[in-house]
């Protein structure tokens, strides 16, 4: 019986893309509320701003925090994900 | 096995997976919200018709800002097809919630986000009607509010800020900082101690940095090595009593400690610290399979209890709940947090943090986070202030459409 509900479970739902590591808590700030708007966004512009947070240029208030906590890898496929205009 | 299960959905739409959400806060509302947007029917059960933020309720009680503000419906829910049952949660059986009026709701998976508990008894003589503790926004924000504007210049306001955790460690900071403000600008006389079970808090040097350069023998810290517990109100006479002494207060702001939201408890959720402790991929109850928590109720490790927090952790919990419906594992997330805080109008400063699951729990990610800039020029201040607000902005849209 336990087995049948969880199989029913299993097949009902659709399958989506899940973000990547790190890419949901972007929306926490940048989603409309006066932050820069991602989505929409090139992700190659994304990905070079992130990377120069993390090199430390420019003169960011929170942002260079926030990329060091990510490798180049991750950005990358953020980056693809928080572009995608949605 | 993917073509097939997608082949197989719509004849199966009425199997589609039940999930129930207790606690429409920043966690519970974002959390139904996402697994909705996952194809996941949800039912959000919530104690109250509408939602008031703590994030900015020190701005209210410094007069800054007026209650309406913080106030969020569930209209945007509804409006998606969320179900939105306004009913207390009593206890959780086995794959069922039931509700205060008996009802019961039928779950495959259960997400909680109750917020805290708060535990005035744990102090001698409080009586919150007295001495409010405004920790968490309603009638106790505007009382303190309230008896702030009657109180004659010259008056001393004690706060009292607790032990760790709880929720909003930087919060009773932020709170002196805005009360000192309200009374530099309408009460110059008055004076403000604040009395703290610990002796090192959140921002702290960027909290000093700003005292000293606002609210110079205005507002005094207490740490608890030099007599900063409190250990006995009376509430009545307004006196305080430390280990070390005691405070004739005109107004007394007394945060007492807390724990996991009571339905965390009566659900067998909460360990002996009285919190809740998850798998820090999945967020599933370490306790009880096939119950999820995150918010202020969670064990986090090295994530403070936040409305950021909350969130952050919703988006990531909802992915995990649809992929175990599905048969996946969840991945590994990564997770932010920041929380701004004001110390006065237009002065904004901020803690960052990166978290990632290590040995159980979730930790910061080496190299990342941190505090805003020491002695940072006013123009960095009054950006952080204005991206405080966009926080704000942001992120209720996001829990409550
Ligand atoms: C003064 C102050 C300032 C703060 N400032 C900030 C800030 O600037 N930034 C920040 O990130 N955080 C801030 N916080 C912290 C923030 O408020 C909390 O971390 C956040 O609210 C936690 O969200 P939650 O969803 O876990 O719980 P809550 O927001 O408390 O939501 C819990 C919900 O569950 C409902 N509920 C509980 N039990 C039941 C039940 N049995 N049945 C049905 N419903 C139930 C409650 O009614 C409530 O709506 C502040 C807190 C305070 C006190
Ligand atoms: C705490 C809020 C916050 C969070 C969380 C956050 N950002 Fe930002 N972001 C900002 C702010 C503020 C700026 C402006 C630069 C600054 O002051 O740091 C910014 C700027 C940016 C920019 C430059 C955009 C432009 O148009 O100039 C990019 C790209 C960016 N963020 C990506 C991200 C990604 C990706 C994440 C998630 C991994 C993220 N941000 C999470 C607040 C945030």
């Amino acid at each position: 019986m336990r087995i049948c509900v969880a199989l029913s479970v299993m097949v009902a739902l659709p399958a989506v893309a899940a973000p990547p590591p790190g890419a949901s808590s972007c929306a926490g700030c940048h989603g409309g509320g006066g932050m820069p708007v991602l989505a929409g966004q090139p992700a190659e512009a994304i990905v070079a701003a992130m990377l120069g947070y993390k090199a430390g240029q420019g003169s960011p208030t929170v942002m260079d925090r926030i990329a060091r906590g990510f490798t180049e890898a991750e950005i990358r496929a953020i980056a693809a994900w928080v572009s995608a205009p949605r | 096995m993917l073509g097939a299960a997608l082949l197989a959905a719509p004849a199966l739409a009425q199997a589609a997976p039940k999930v129930v959400v207790i606690g429409g806060g920043f966690g519970g509302a974002a959390a139904a919200r996402a697994l909705h947007r996952l194809g996941v029917s949800v039912t959000l059960v919530e104690r109250d018709a509408t939602y008031l933020s703590c994030p900015f309720s020190n701005a209210v009680i410094a007069g800054l800002r007026e209650m309406e503000a913080q106030r969020f419906g569930y209209d945007g829910l509804r409006r998606e097809g969320i179900a939105v049952v306004h009913q207390a949660a009593r206890t959780v059986e086995d794959r069922r919630v039931v509700l205060a009026d008996g009802d019961a709701l039928p779950f495959d998976r259960l997400v909680m986000a109750p917020g805290i508990a708060l535990h005035p008894d744990a102090i001698p003589g409080l009586d919150t009607e007295a001495m409010p503790h405004a920790w968490r926004a309603g009638p106790q924000t505007l009382l303190l509010r309230r008896q702030l504007e009657a109180m004659e210049d010259g008056g001393l306001v004690v706060l009292s800020a607790p032990a760790n955790p709880y929720r909003c460690p930087p919060g009773p900071y932020e709170r002196a900082s805005l009360i000192a403000h309200y009374l530099k600008t309408h009460k110059p006389r008055s004076k403000l101690i604040l009395l703290d079970a610990k002796d090192a808090f959140s921002k702290q040097k960027l909290f000093e940095e700003a005292w000293a350069a606002l609210y110079p023998g205005l507002l005094e810290w207490v740490p608890l090595s030099s007599g900063g517990k409190v250990v006995e109100v009376d509430a009545a006479a307004r006196v305080v009593r430390t280990e070390f002494g005691e405070h004739q207060a005109a107004v007394a702001n007394i945060i007492p400690p807390q724990s996991a939201g009571r339905i965390a408890q009566a659900a067998g959720l909460t360990d002996r610290s009285g919190w809740c402790a998850v798998d820090p991929v999945s967020f599933e109850s370490r306790q009880r399979p096939g119950i999820h928590l995150i918010g202020d109720a969670i064990i986090a490790g090295a994530m403070p209890k936040s409305a950021f927090a909350a969130h952050a952790q919703a988006l990531v919990c909802a992915e995990a709940v649809a992929a175990l419906l599905r048969g996946e594992a969840p991945a590994p997330p990564k997770l932010i947090n920041t929380c701004y805080s004001l110390v006065e109008p237009g002065y904004g400063i901020s803690i960052a943090g990166v978290y990632q699951p290590k040995d159980g729990l979730l930790a910061d990610v080496p190299g990342a986070g941190g505090t805003s800039a020491l002695g940072a020029p006013p123009a960095v201040r009054a950006a952080e202030a204005g991206y405080a607000e966009d926080w704000f902005h942001t992120v209720t849209a996001d829990a409550f459409g």
